[in-house]
This record gives C-alpha cells, structure tokens and sequence, in this order.
C-alpha cells in the first residue's frame, strides 16, 4: 500500500508540496547547523523529504483514484502505523533487554560513547513509550474514530502528516541521544526543534480528529473517542508547558528549559506521571473500550461507570504528579495533595478496570478459547493491578521505602508490560486481520505462543523487580545494634545482581513475543487478498438526507 | 447529572472544553503558588552559580546520562541523612536550568559529594569504575579525556543569565578563558576565576594534567561542586541538631 495509491490527484499534488517543503527544512538545517547533531538531523530530514518526493513525484499524474473510495474507510496510514508500532517495539524492546543486560553485565559495553548505558536507557523509553505506544495509539484512533462514526477520514493526506511526521519525531530523539544531545527530562528528553515538530504533528492530529467526528452519522460520541481526545488535548498541553526551553544557538540542538529547580521538578513530574495518565492509560483505555467489546462480542457493562471513570480519570490524574517528590524540597502541602489525589484515583481506576471485566461476564468461553481476547482481559487485570500497587506507592510512608528503587521500575513494568503492551497486541491481532481482508491472522497459534511468553515474561519481570526493589530499600534504611548504618551502598548493588539477571530473562521472554507478533503480522499482511471487499465500510450519506 | 452528558457526547467542541477544564485545575492549584510564595525558594546570601568549567561537566553529565542512575536529592530520612549528609534544600537547584534530581539510584546519590573523593579517585574511578570499587556496574567513560570543547560556553552562560542565574556580562566574556584557568593552578587564569566566583572556587588540575582541558577536567570539577555552592544546608542541620 503506497502513500500515493489511496489518494486523489489533488491530493497528491499537495503531499508532493509537503514533501518539497520537508526536503527544503531539512536541507536548511543542515546547512545552517553545518555540524553536530541537527545537522544529521537536517539530513534525516532532507533524506525522508527525497524519499516521498520520488515515491509521490512518480505516481503524481496516475490515474485518480477510484470513485469508489469513499465507500470504504482510510486505513492505509492505519496500517502504516501498524507497521512502525512493530518496527519501535523491537526496537526499544531489544535495547531495553540490552541496558538490563548491561547491569548485571557492565563489562558488556564497548567503549564506544554511544552504546552507554546513560544514552540508551531513554531510547528505551522514547521508542517504547513514543515509538511503540505512539504509534499504536495514533493508528487505532484512526480506525475506531471511523468505525464509531461511520465515516470516513475527513482528510487523506493530514493523516499521513500525522503519522510521517511523528515518527521523524521519534527518530530525532533517540538519534540525538545516541549523539549526546538530550534535555534530560524524563520522558521528555528530546531537544527543542524536535518538540516543535512534535507540537505541529499534534495540531494537525486534533483538527483531523475533530473534522472526522463533526462528520459522524451517530449523535453520540463514543466513549473509546472522548479517550482519544483527552489523550490528544492533554499531552499537548504537557508536551508545550514542560519543554519550554531556550536554545543556546538557533542552529544547534543546545538548550536550556526555562524552568529551573523546585517549579522544574514539580513541572517535570507533573508532566512525567500525566504521560502515564494520558498518554499511556487514557488512549489506550479508548483502545479498550473499543476492541475488547468488538473482540468479545458483548457491549460495554456499564455506561454510567464509563462516565465516572472517565471524568475521574482526567480529574484527579492531573493531580498526582508530586507524590514522585516525596520527603524533597517541594513544599509539603503539594506531597500531601499528591499523595491524598493519588489514593482517590483508584476509585476510577477500579471502575475502568471493573467495567472492563464485568463486560466479559457471558463470554468467558471466548476468553478461554481466543488468545486475543485473552491478552485484552489480562491487559485489564493489569490495569486494576498496576493503579491499585500506584497508588499505594503514593503513600507517603510506603514511598519513603520504594522511590529510588527498583520497586518503582517493577511497577512501571506491570503496567507498561501487562497492561499497555497486552491492550496493544490484544488490539493487533483484532485489527490486522480485518485490515488485510481476512478472517484471521495467518499463523493463529502463533498467537498463543505470543501469550504465554508475554504473560510469563510480565511475571518473571514484575516479580523479580519486587524483590529486588524491597531488598534494596530495606538494606539503605537498615541500622545495626550500635546505631551505625548495616550496608554499604555497594553492598546493596551487590545483593541485586541475581535479581538484574532474572529480569533479563523476563524481559527477553517478552521481546521474542513481540517478534513473533511482528511476524505474523508480516505474513497476515502478505497473504492479504489483494481486492477483496472489506467487512466494515462507512455509512454513505443518501441525496434524500 | 446524566441527562446534561447524555447532551455533552453530542457536541464534540462541548467535550474538548470540558476536558481542558478537568484537567487544568490540578496543574494550576499546585504548580501556581510556587512562583508567588516567595519561601519556596530562599536563595542564601553565600550561594554561587557554577563556573563555566562545572557548567560544561553539568552538561557532560547530562549527555552522558548519569542522572539516570544518580540522583542530587537527599531526602529527609534518617537514614538518608546519615548515608549522604543534610537533606537537599531547594534553594541549592534554584539556578539549575534543568534540575537533575533523578528519580533512581541505580548508584548513590550526588548531592553531597563534593570534596568526599580526590580528583585522582574521581578520574580513575570514571576511567574504568571497577579498578576502584571492584563490585560498582556502573559504566566505564574512557572517553572523558577527550579535549574539552569550550567554544559554546559563552553563549550557554548568557541564556542562563536571561533565564536569572547571575551571570554577569564580564563573566560571559571570560567564559572560555575561566573554564581554561580553573584547571590549572597558579596562573593568571586560575585566580581569575577565583575573583568572579569567590574564594572557595577549587583551582586544580582536575584531570592530573594542567597542561591539557579535557571533559574530565569538567566532569570533576562539577563532581567536586556538588553540594558545595552553599553552606546552607549544613547550617540548617546545626540549627535542627541545637
Ligand atoms: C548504570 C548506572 C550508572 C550510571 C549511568 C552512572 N553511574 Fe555512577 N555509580 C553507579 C553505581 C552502581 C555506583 C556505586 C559503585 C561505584 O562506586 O562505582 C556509582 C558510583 C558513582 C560515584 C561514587 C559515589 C560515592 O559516593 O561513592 C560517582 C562519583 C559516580 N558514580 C559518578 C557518575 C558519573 C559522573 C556518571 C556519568 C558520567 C555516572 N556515575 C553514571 C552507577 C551508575
């Protein structure tokens, strides 16, 4: 499926534009930078601007595309996105199992500065929660905003922007980091032209989401969508406040955010835990809401929770971020707000997460027998476990044993592992199928496999971190009969290392699922039938109307 | 209640407006105050800025990711307080564009690391950490003593300077030059820096070499800064121990 092949003369004339224009910026980077790291980015840019240049440049004048295309939806960015969720969860997956390795093995880095341990833990963390979560998230909403408005895209080559335009994002932070160039913001690492970018792919992100649901032909805004826009809104509005920065040189990557100690940090965290809250639960909450009723054949529970749940989500969420800055220099009364916010989260949590097993009452048979919906029920299960353990490590007490520890690296796991990485796979192996004009994936017991080392590879993950994050925290704070500390620092380094090891494991298990997901979905898409009528098309306004 | 969103799912500019509205509110009521209330952030009389040398390892440390295993904050616990020192006080990060309290300790934590190791300890230490501590997992960065490349410090010490850290204009003309006197003793340059940034500055060759300014030079220089800008923090103790 090429970029050109679903759109119309016009619009290809226009993305052809769009490609220029990329090219141009790109090269004026470059040119402008002449060295360091945003000149290689100027000519990642200018290399992805000549690319879509000659791909448009040479179906620009093929025939127009089919009349018959608004009687189907647009699901080539779709399935774009589809390809680029699998493409950065191997990615980031594997360099994650890497930097575990590397801590139970220091020796393994060579000395070479961009294979450090310090560089790679964000592409970690980029590619995982930007590259894997990201796209996945940006190519569902795509698919269930139709599906539940019954109408196709508003537009065809904005999407595209969308997609294109966020994974140069991507690509720009984790290659700067290699390249040492970092904000060192947790989660926010990258540098400020690249969140320029990342603002511009937004906005054009919202308006295609907004002209697509003032075409719907439902009164009603499903819920999977008020998700979606929350997740779109929200992280605008962290993304802006958290990365304002100056940059040192206007063609450098060098900058300096505005904020500066105790407002950084509380920014920081407020920021930090709201892309947890919405980026990594509330979209992918719209995914559940979604796929898991579509997968299980059952309408959601309750629709009156989902309402609780969803305004007590985007409510008290907001106010969570301080309990990351317990017993610190941040004022008191902000810790104790956090953490009294944090506990009153879980009742919304728990109606999510409730909501979302209670709608599998009937089909239980189907979660015994389907893998795919398998993954979802657990992805839920997750979801309820991962915030209930959230907010008791908010607790101010428990929190003075956890924070700095592994324990908080176990947890972050649980829910990134159990619960948004199942929802994603359990969304996948729903989708691919009917993207590709089948009934099934091509290799369904591949499906099962991918289950079993997911779960198993959680569990080991989950479970060994616990321990090492308690074991740990337990020896700093442990005191001997003369009132002397008990460990040295070392010693509790040392008393991790079987602990780093099993992690490994987990986190390898889980990597070879993901690779085994990718392949199937490459053979899904491969065997695809090539002109078969798709199941679900949009409902087609009549003259009469 | 359920009537009014059974209207609300309707119109999608009503949801958007409602969803910027729930979730301001939490972000303005806590993050708000902390630029009025002028006591969260008392900045003690003695407190210096970094000189350009500290600033350029703070940026090496940030580039090379250290904050991901160290954190800069004690915490005010007992056993922290006995394991690092004084509790971490916020004025000590008022100047610092970004923070870097970290969020783990894959390591121990920095903030009161100043003066508690020789140079020499430090630079072998970075070279190849388990020559020193023959458990530590921590990276080795041979790479440190690569020349130190100061051409930008200029400009970085004027944009803090906007950004409020007192920076005045003679010391964003010298940066280049300071950032060279620091590492090394008994020069001109070295008693310059001393001058701009106060007596207590440590003037040495960091790296073991005066002859030559490399990034180890700035990484221990900034090593041996940290919890040293200001004696606040150890006057606070005195005062709770009394
Ligand atoms: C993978 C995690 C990791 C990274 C990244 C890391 N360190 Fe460490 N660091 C450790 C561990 C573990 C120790 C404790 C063992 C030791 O002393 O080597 C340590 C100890 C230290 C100590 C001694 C502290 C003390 O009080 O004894 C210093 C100083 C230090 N690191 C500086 C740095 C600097 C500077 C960087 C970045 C260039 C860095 N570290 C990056 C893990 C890390």
């Amino acid at each position: 499926m090429t970029p050109a092949g679903t759109l119309s003369r016009n619009e290809r004339q226009f993305a052809f534009g769009l490609s220029i224009a990329l090219a141009v910026l790109g090269f004026a980077m470059a040119a402008f930078a002449a060295k360091g790291v945003m000149a290689v980015h100027g000519a990642m840019a200018l290399a992805a601007g000549l690319f879509l240049i000659f791909r448009i440049g040479g179906q620009l004048y093929d025939s127009a595309a089919g009349p018959d295309r608004h009687d189907r939806y647009f699901d080539g960015p779709t399935r774009f996105g589809v390809v680029m969720t699998l493409v950065w969860a191997i990615i980031a997956m594997g360099v994650g199992v890497w930097v575990a390795a590397l801590l139970y093995w220091p020796e393994g880095t060579p000395a070479v500065p961009w294979t450090s341990f310090g560089r790679l833990r964000p592409v970690h963390t980029t590619g995982i929660i930007f590259g894997f979560g990201g796209n996945a998230l940006i190519a569902t909403s795509f698919y269930v905003l139709q599906r539940t408005a019954r109408t196709r895209l508003a537009d065809a080559v904005s999407p595209w922007f969308v997609l294109i335009g966020f994974n140069l994002f991507c690509l720009w932070a984790v290659s700067g980091y290699l390249m040492g160039s970092t904000q060192s913001k947790e989660y926010a690492e990258a540098e400020w032209y690249a969140d320029i970018l990342l603002v511009i792919v937004w906005v054009v992100y919202f308006v295609v989401y907004l002209r697509t649901l003032a075409r719907r032909h439902e009164p009603h805004i499903y819920v999977a969508n008020w998700y979606y826009l929350a997740f779109i809104l929200v992280v605008a509005m962290l993304h802006i406040v958290n990365n304002l920065a100056i940059p040192v040189r206007w063609n450098g990557a060098d900058s300096f955010t505005i904020w500066a100690g105790v407002q950084d940090a509380m920014i920081q965290w407020w920021y930090g835990h709201n892309a947890v809250a919405f980026f990594l639960t509330a979209g992918f909450l719209g995914m559940l809401y979604y796929f898991l009723p579509v997968r299980s054949g059952r309408p959601i529970w309750s629709y009156r929770l989902s309402i609780l749940s969803f305004w007590g989500i985007v409510f008290f969420y907001v106010w969570v971020g301080s309990h990351h800055l317990h017993y610190t220099a941040l004022p008191y009364w902000v810790q104790t707000l956090g953490m009294t916010f944090s506990v009153m989260l879980l009742v919304p949590s728990w109606a999510s997460a409730g909501n979302a097993i209670a709608t599998l009452n009937g089909a239980w048979h189907k979660v015994r027998d389907d893998a795919t919906l398998r993954f979802m029920f657990v992805a839920a299960v997750f979801y309820g476990l991962s915030t209930f353990e959230g907010s008791f490590l908010a607790i101010r007490p428990v929190n003075s044993l956890s924070h700095y520890t592994d324990w908080t690296v176990g947890h972050v796991h649980s829910g990134t592992l159990g619960w948004v990485a199942m929802i994603i796979f359990g969304a996948l192996y729903t989708m691919v199928p009917q993207l590709s004009g089948r009934e099934t994936m091509a290799w369904p017991r591949a499906i099962e496999w991918h289950f079993w080392l997911a779960v198993g590879g959680t569990l080991v993950y989950v479970v060994s971190m616990w321990n090492a994050g308690i074991i740990q925290g337990l020896m700093w704070r442990a005191y001997d009969e003369n009132g002397a500390l008990s460990y040295s620092f070392v010693q509790s380094v040392e008393a991790m290392a079987p602990y780093y090891l099993i992690r490994t494991i987990g986190g390898g298990m889980f990597l070879t699922g993901a690779i085994i997901c990718a392949a199937n979905c490459y053979a899904t898409f491969r065997s695809a039938p090539l002109m078969a009528e798709p199941r679900d098309v949009p409902l087609r306004p009549t003259p009469a109307e | 209640m359920l009537r009014l969103h059974y209207n609300l799912e309707k119109v999608s500019m009503g949801l958007v407006v409602a969803i910027i509205v729930a979730a301001s509110i939490g972000g303005i009521v806590e993050i708000a105050p902390l630029f009025t209330i002028d006591e969260t952030v008392e900045i003690p009389e003695d407190m210096r800025p970094h000189t350009p040398l500290e600033l350029a390892g703070r940026e090496i440390y940030i580039r090379e990711g250290c904050y991901a295993c160290h954190s800069q904050m004690v915490r005010s616990l007992a056993d922290e307080l006995d394991r690092y020192g004084p509790y971490s006080l916020a004025a000590e990060s008022a100047y610092d564009h970004p923070m870097l309290w970290g969020s783990k300790r894959t390591g121990p934590d920095l903030a009161r690391l100043g003066e508690k190791y020789s140079d020499d300890w430090h630079t072998a230490h970075l070279i190849d950490p388990r020559s020193v501590v023959p458990a530590s997992i921590m990276p080795a960065y041979p790479w440190l003593m690569r020349p130190l490349d100061t051409e930008i410090l200029s400009d970085q010490l004027a944009v803090l300077a906007t950004l409020g850290v007192p920076y005045g204009p003679e010391m964003i003309e010298a940066a280049v030059a300071d950032a060279l006197g620091q590492s090394q003793p008994d020069t001109d340059g070295g008693d310059a820096v001393r001058e701009r940034y106060g007596e207590g500055v440590p003037v040495r060759a960091f790296d073991g070499d005066p002859s030559r300014l490399t990034e180890m030079d700035a990484v221990v220089a900034y090593l041996q800064a940290l919890g040293t800008l200001t004696n606040a923090p150890y006057a606070t103790t005195v005062e709770l121990t009394q």
